[in-house]
């Protein structure tokens, strides 16, 4: 770096700067050297969001054929491919690594690419911490898996109760690791969540009022705040039930005062925010999709926006009814009934919203608003079992079954990966600069709209014919073996959706139509960038003039001028205004989140075996975490 | 499409203290995650403390240790705000030895601290009461030691030639916000710890 003419000049600034000049010495910046050291030091949010994605959409394969694995033993009545052992370390693998190292690191993962693009940003805040996230979440998830290889795995169901997860019941490391894995992930969770919380208040381009940010980066706020106050519980409880495994302590022992239901309290005020945290940033997804193939303006931004906040706080209202029940079951019941359908409220405004949008607009059905028509219809379905489960008779009756199983894939899968294809195939060309192919595209949402329908809606019948979840076969007689028989065959068209996915990925990186910066003439503001974006993202930073600043003007973008460019620098502004305050530099690229990363997976590891690792393990992280923050003398770390 | 201007930005400052600077916020939300850490300790502590049929379920820790890292830190929040007001004049001088005191006021409560692991009449693994009391102790130390490793580095740091950059100024402010946390928190652990079973 020092070798350019431009770096003789200490603070060299923008305003004065040609395009082609300023492009030069904006790459050199902000890039992440070629090589395998570079790749593993950088701290670029798009580089690091991509392999987050990449990575969580592993995990959903993993996920994907333990699910293929149990719908093959299920296939038939007393299938003797796999005893009980093994089918509980396949539903609890399923169930976990579904819900904590895909589906919530995917929505993050995409919001690390996405959201500091939308609001006009260089690159996320704190870099490094994201760096060190990604990090922590792939050694926790390779750890988890490869424990699962050596027989190790979770075993426990995704929510590994106690006494059956506690020292009485479960030997060996199995729900060790489980514990640990939680910790890994919510570590990252956290982590991204404080990044994107002062990326969103801060960072936000000038101009981009509280009143204009986009609801996808709206959606990751709260979803984002809903992390910081629901993760710790389950932090909490897992350091609990690993303590109680390996250093004697009794917190669910009721020999010696402790109470198994502290595990359940503490977990489900994690769980029931949990199912929001996926879901939320779903939503946000669909409202950033449907103006643009509708090219009209979201229906009711403010409705939106209110609703979102609503669902963020509701979702913590729906753990309390827990509370309550314990004591006042009368109170307790009316209060559960009262905020499900509170939720009910802002669930319905947002889909009426979006409704109403796809109403007044005229609806382009490309593949990513065919996959939100997808989402509506799936959901809809899932909302009205979600009803019938909720009504006390009938939940009573299901309790435990198949029924149950079908409910949440609905929510999961309709509520939550439909969306979430939908967001692939539409941000993919920013990503990547190619589209992805339509006819493939097709092909994709019929497999997987139909199949997952026909997989998972016979579930609701076993369920109501009484087979329970969880068990690894049935007897013949129960009559069950041909609507499984159906429903594994299904799971297979199901799966094969995403092979359709995988093989249009692939081809359209090499062979996909050219995108351009904004191949669906797009309003926000990460359609100003390049596709795919240079390191540094904007070659000046934007001014948002408006809620869809593309659409305001469609011929001259408003920019700010005065940055500094010879060393990493981009604008930090007020919270509601972001009226600009700074001139914030932002971090270089770094070897030591990974390094700090490795230290602390150590330590975790380590802890499963002897409680002393957190002593050395302690030790151990705090010199890659000094190394992290010691600065190194670049122009950054002078201002 | 083409750009054009509508705003100079080339005048602002490069750092400032409170909620102008990005890390402030980092701060305030890993405030944030920790005090529910901390929240959800004290429930369960009391959750179980409201199923027990006797509480403690062992003698009450012994007063003297407590009280007295309790009043360390306490008179610690003196020291600190005075170094905060030095680092917002961005004295170097005097940062340079408010740092050095706060180094050592934060170390001290942490020898007290190992007292007053010795004086809690419980064991970690003796029952569901001990095992509260030493995770809230535990979830403390640890928040104890890394503010103190944090005062250490800025310490060390304001000595070199990096601590004349006005970022670092607000490293240290930040630091010694986060400082008047670990003493709040500890504050109400305190009375949870010691005075709760007493009442
Ligand atoms: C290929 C698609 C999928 C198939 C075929 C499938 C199949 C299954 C089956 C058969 C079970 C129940 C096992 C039992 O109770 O005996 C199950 C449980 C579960 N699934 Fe899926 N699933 C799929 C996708 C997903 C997705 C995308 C998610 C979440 C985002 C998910 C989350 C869960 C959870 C949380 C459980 C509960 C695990 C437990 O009992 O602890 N699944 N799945």
């Amino acid at each position: 770096m020092t070798s350019h003419p431009a770096d003789m000049t200490k603070d060299l600034r923008d305003t004065d700067l040609d395009d082609p000049t300023l492009d030069g010495i904006l790459a050199r910046t902000w890039e992440t050297p070629r090589g395998f050291y570079g790749w593993l030091a950088t701290v670029d949010h798009k580089m690091v969001g991509r392999r987050y994605i990449v990575t969580a959409f592993v995990f959903l394969a993993l996920a994907g054929l333990a699910a293929l694995a149990m719908r093959l033993q299920l296939s038939v009545p007393e299938n003797s491919l796999m005893g009980p052992d093994l089918y509980n370390q396949l539903f609890s693998m399923h169930g976990t690594t579904m819900m904590f190292l895909f589906a919530v690191p995917v929505m993050e993962a995409v919001a690390v690419y996405l959201v500091p693009l939308m609001v006009g940003t260089r690159n996320i805040a704190f870099p490094r911490l994201n760096a060190f996230s990604y990090w922590v979440y792939l050694f926790g998830g390779a750890m988890i898996w490869i424990a699962f290889a050596f027989n190790t795995g979770a075993e426990n169901g995704w929510f590994s109760y106690v006494p059956l997860a506690g020292p009485e019941f479960s030997f060996g490391k199995r729900s060790d690791f489980w514990a640990q894995m939680v910790t890994f992930t919510e570590v990252s969770a956290l982590a991204v969540a404080v990044s994107l919380i002062a990326t969103i208040f801060k960072q936000r381009a000038p101009g981009m009022s509280l009143d204009r940010i986009p609801l996808f980066v709206w959606a990751m706020l709260v979803t984002s705040f809903a992390i910081m106050f629901a993760m710790p519980a389950v932090m909490i409880s897992s350091t609990m039930l690993i303590l109680d495994r390996l250093v004697g302590t009794q917190f669910f022992n009721p020999a010696e005062g402790g109470d198994p239901l502290l595990w359940q309290h503490l977990f489900w005020f994690f769980g029931h925010p949990e199912v929001y945290i996926i879901f939320i940033p779903a939503t946000g997804m669909v409202s950033a999709i449907v103006p643009t193939f509708c090219q009209r303006p979201i229906f009711g931004y403010q409705a939106l926006v209110l609703a979102l906040i609503a669902i963020g706080f509701l979702s913590f209202g729906l753990w309390v009814h827990h509370m309550f029940a314990t004591g006042l079951p009368q109170l307790g019941e009316s209060f559960f009934t009262a905020s499900s359908m509170l939720i009910a409220i802002p669930s319905g405004i947002q889909i009426f919203c979006w409704i109403a949008t796809l109403w007044l607009g005229r609806p382009i059905l490309k593949t990513p608003l065919l996959f939100v028509l997808g989402f509506i219809f799936t959901f809809v379905i899932g909302g009205l079992t979600g009803v019938m489960v909720a009504s006390v008779p009938l939940d009573l009756q299901v309790h435990d079954t198949y029924f149950v199983v079908a409910h949440f894939h609905y929510v999961l899968i309709g509520g939550a990966v439909f969306p979430l294809l939908s967001a692939i195939y539409y941000w993919f060309p920013k990503i990547s600069g190619r589209m992805l192919d339509e006819r493939l595209g097709r092909w994709n949402f019929w497999l997987a709209v139909i199949g997952f329908n026909a997989a998972f809606f016979p579930m609701h019948l076993l369920g109501l014919e009484g087979m329970p979840r969880r068990v690894y076969t049935y007897p013949a007689a129960s009559g069950w073996g041909e609507v499984n028989l159906f429903i594994s065959l299904m799971s297979v068209v199901f799966a094969a959706s995403f092979a359709v996915l995988g093989w249009n990925v692939v081809r359209s990186l090499r062979h996909g139509i050219v995108a351009g910066p904004n191949p669906w003439n797009a309003g926000t503001l990460e359609w100003a960038a390049p596709s795919p974006p240079p390191p540094y993202n904007f070659l000046r930073i934007p001014y948002a003039s408006h809620r869809e600043p593309l659409w305001n003007d469609r011929d001259s973008l408003p920019v700010v001028s005065g940055l500094r460019v010879d060393a990493r620098e981009l604008l930090s502004g007020s919270l509601a205004e972001a009226t600009p305050e700074l001139r914030e530099s932002s971090v270089d690229n770094s070897i030591w989140p990974l390094l700090a990363a490795i230290a602390t997976t150590a330590a975790f590891v380590g802890s499963i075996f002897t409680p002393s690792a957190v002593v050395w393990g302690g030790l151990l992280a705090a010199i890659p975490l000094i190394a992290w923050f010691w600065p190194k003398g670049n122009p950054e770390d002078e201002e | 499409m083409t750009r054009h201007s509508v705003a100079d930005v080339s005048g602002l400052p490069t750092s400032g203290f409170g909620a102008t600077s990005p890390m402030w916020w980092g701060t305030m939300a890993f405030m944030a995650i920790e005090g529910m850490g901390f929240a959800l300790g004290v429930a369960s502590y009391l959750y179980l403390a409201f199923l027990a049929p006797e509480w403690p379920m062992a003698p009450p820790p012994d007063l003297i240790p407590g009280s007295l890292v309790t009043a360390l830190l306490v008179v610690s929040v003196l020291p600190n705000h005075l170094l905060d007001r030095w680092t917002k004049a961005k004295d170097l001088k005097r940062v340079r030895f408010g740092l050095l005191l706060m180094s050592i006021l934060g170390a001290l409560p942490l020898v007290v601290r190992w007292f007053e692991l010795g004086a809690l009449n419980v064991n970690w693994d003796t029952n569901a009461y001990g095992s509260i009391v030493w995770l809230l102790l535990g979830l403390h130390t640890t928040h104890l030691l890394t503010d103190l490793v944090d005062t250490l580095v800025l310490a060390a740091l304001m000595f070199t030639r990096h601590g004349r950059s006005g970022k670092r100024f607000s490293d240290v402010s930040d630091n010694a916000f986060y400082w008047d946390f670990v003493v709040g928190t500890w504050v109400v652990l305190y009375l949870v710890i010691y005075w709760f079973p007493r009442i």
